[in-house]
């Protein structure tokens, strides 16, 4: 154990001295994985961003509850008191048969229709708004408030959620081919490293293996110089994309200001840095891996 | 041990470079490989380690059939054997001591450890003070005796070394064939290849004469 844990470091401070001996080049190849990382990352930054904002000035979808026309009072408290303890609902808000005649009276063009009618055809009603706006969510909700005695009809209008939610995931699924996309390209650049490094080396490993080297032995400190230079890639992505956000929210400044808003452009989450930064050490070994595994036969 | 049994080797799309060579060298001996140019010197020896294979016969080193040994078991199987090479496969871009640590960086010594016996072995070669110097800095004589340190770092049981005083005036290669006498003494079995037939005279010790592939009797 203390052996493979000593081959291991060994191995790491192999590939960091081999790094640090040849700066420009690591800091050119950190660069392009920066770059061809930092594009999915700031399609995945700005995306979760319009979101935020797109669900804060939408419309919010609401649930419209419509009693029979002969609920009776303690009929109408019951049903207050159903949706006040119900824990998915944020603001109830009700509008009596006399204040809906009303409205309708104000609208334009429905004025005649009201006076025509004599008697108030319109019932009571209270109009929810839900926590959880995904539309599965809010379908559910609608669901069990139909439930409730004395509610004669419930109207959802999730239109705009579920066309929220369609955008989202389209978004969702361009990053994610992007990001495929890139991987791809990572990996390519980062088996061409290593090609170039066992050519270098293909000495040192000819004469390792006449004298009694594994090829795990030999592979190690390349796989370990992958996972380095992803992992360095993806610093120089987080720095870019950082670079990326304190530029774009100057301008965002401005225009939130002439709204009287607040609101900036917000940098990924620790963990989704940290996601990043993992995903690119992996596909950094996995590009040495590939490398290792085509190119250390070929010395023999 | 090491032992051949009709033992032929053709190079591919090459004449056959052995010729059923058989002989036995036991444990503790010490044997030259003798014979001109192109006789097939370097060939035996690369069989030993298993660094070519015969194309026939069996080769076996300490009861091991080498020749069929599986790619992944020929690390373990070298770790044990200590190699000399007829171009000597130095690293011109690390030090001396590193050259010499090479060996021990993928057996299960400590740094400090592998550092002594890295000094051991450089000191029994004469080139102790000279750790931090690059190989290219070193004379001829002093390479070969470069490589034969990093061969018996590991204390192997057996020294095979293909031509070890090559391009060295008569003295110089005495003196390095001395070094070999004395892992001899404590017990290594040796087996040393050279053309250089002036050094053979001066020492009675067995002599595997090698023409044209094929050994003499
Ligand atoms: N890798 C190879 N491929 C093809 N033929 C080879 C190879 N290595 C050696 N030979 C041939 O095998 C024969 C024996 O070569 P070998 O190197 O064993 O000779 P040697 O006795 O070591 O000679 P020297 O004293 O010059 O080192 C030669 O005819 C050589 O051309
Ligand atoms: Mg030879």
């Amino acid at each position: 154990m203390r052996t493979w844990l000593r081959h291991h470091w060994q191995a790491l401070a192999l590939a960091l001295s081999k790094l640090l001996a040849h700066k420009p080049a690591t800091l050119l190849n950190a660069i392009v994985i920066g770059v061809a990382l930092a594009l999915p990352a700031s399609g995945y930054t700005l995306l979760a961003n319009l979101l935020g904002v797109t669900q804060r000035f939408a419309p919010q979808p609401q649930l419209s509850l419509f009693l029979r026309l002969e609920t009776t009072r303690p009929e109408l408290d019951a049903v207050r008191a159903r949706l006040r303890a119900d824990a998915r609902i944020a603001a109830v808000r009700f509008v009596s048969r006399d204040q809906a005649l009303k409205g309708l009276r104000a609208t334009e063009g429905l004025a005649d229709v009201a006076a025509a009618l004599g008697q108030n055809p319109l019932p009571d009603a209270y109009v929810v708004r839900a926590h959880d706006l995904a539309p599965d969510a809010l379908d559910a909700l609608a669901s069990d408030l139909r439930k409730i005695p004395g509610v004669a009809h419930v109207q959802l209008d999730s239109a705009w959620a579920r066309r929220l939610a369609a955008i989202a995931a389209t978004g969702r699924i361009a990053t994610g081919l992007l990001a495929a996309l890139l991987a791809v390209g990572l990996i390519a650049v980062t088996f061409n490293t290593i090609r170039l490094q066992i050519l270098t080396h293909a000495e040192e490993i000819e004469v390792s293996r006449l004298i009694g080297a594994t090829d795990g032995y030999i592979a190690r400190p390349f796989y370990y110089l992958g996972l380095l230079q992803g992992v360095a890639g993806g610093l120089v992505a987080l720095a870019i994309l950082w670079l990326a956000i304190a530029v774009l929210n100057l301008g965002v400044q401005d225009l939130a200001d002439s709204y009287g808003s607040a609101f900036r452009l917000a940098f990924l989450g620790a963990g989704d840095a940290c996601a990043m930064i993992g995903f690119a050490g992996l596909l950094g070994w996995l590009g040495a891996y590939l490398s290792v595994s085509k190119h250390l036969r070929q010395i023999s | 041990m090491i032992s051949f049994s009709d033992v032929s080797k053709r190079y591919p799309g090459g004449q056959e470079s052995l010729t059923e060579v058989t002989f036995t060298l036991e444990p503790g001996e010490f044997a030259f490989v003798a014979g001109r140019s192109g006789a097939g010197k370097s060939t035996l020896l690369k069989l030993i380690p298993a660094i070519e294979r015969p194309s026939s016969g069996t080769v076996l080193v300490n009861g091991q059939n080498v020749g069929a040994l599986r790619r992944a078991a020929l690390p373990y199987l070298r770790r044990n054997l200590g190699l000399v090479f007829q171009d000597q496969k130095l690293l011109y871009d690390r030090s001396v001591f590193d050259n010499v640590a090479l060996p021990l960086a993928f057996s299960d010594h400590s740094p400090r450890e592998a550092a002594r016996r890295a000094r051991a072995a450089l000191d029994k070669v004469g080139l102790l003070g000279r750790e931090r110097a690059n190989p290219v800095q070193l004379s001829g004589g002093e390479q070969q005796r470069l490589a034969i340190a990093r061969a018996v770092v590991n204390r192997p049981a057996t020294l095979v070394a293909d031509e070890p005083t090559a391009n060295l005036d008569a003295e110089s290669a005495r003196a390095i064939l001395q070094i070999f006498f004395a892992f001899n003494q404590v017990g290594v079995t040796v087996l040393i290849a050279t053309h250089d037939e002036a050094l053979l005279e001066g020492c009675a010790r067995r002599v595997l004469r090698l023409a044209g592939g094929r050994l003499l009797s």
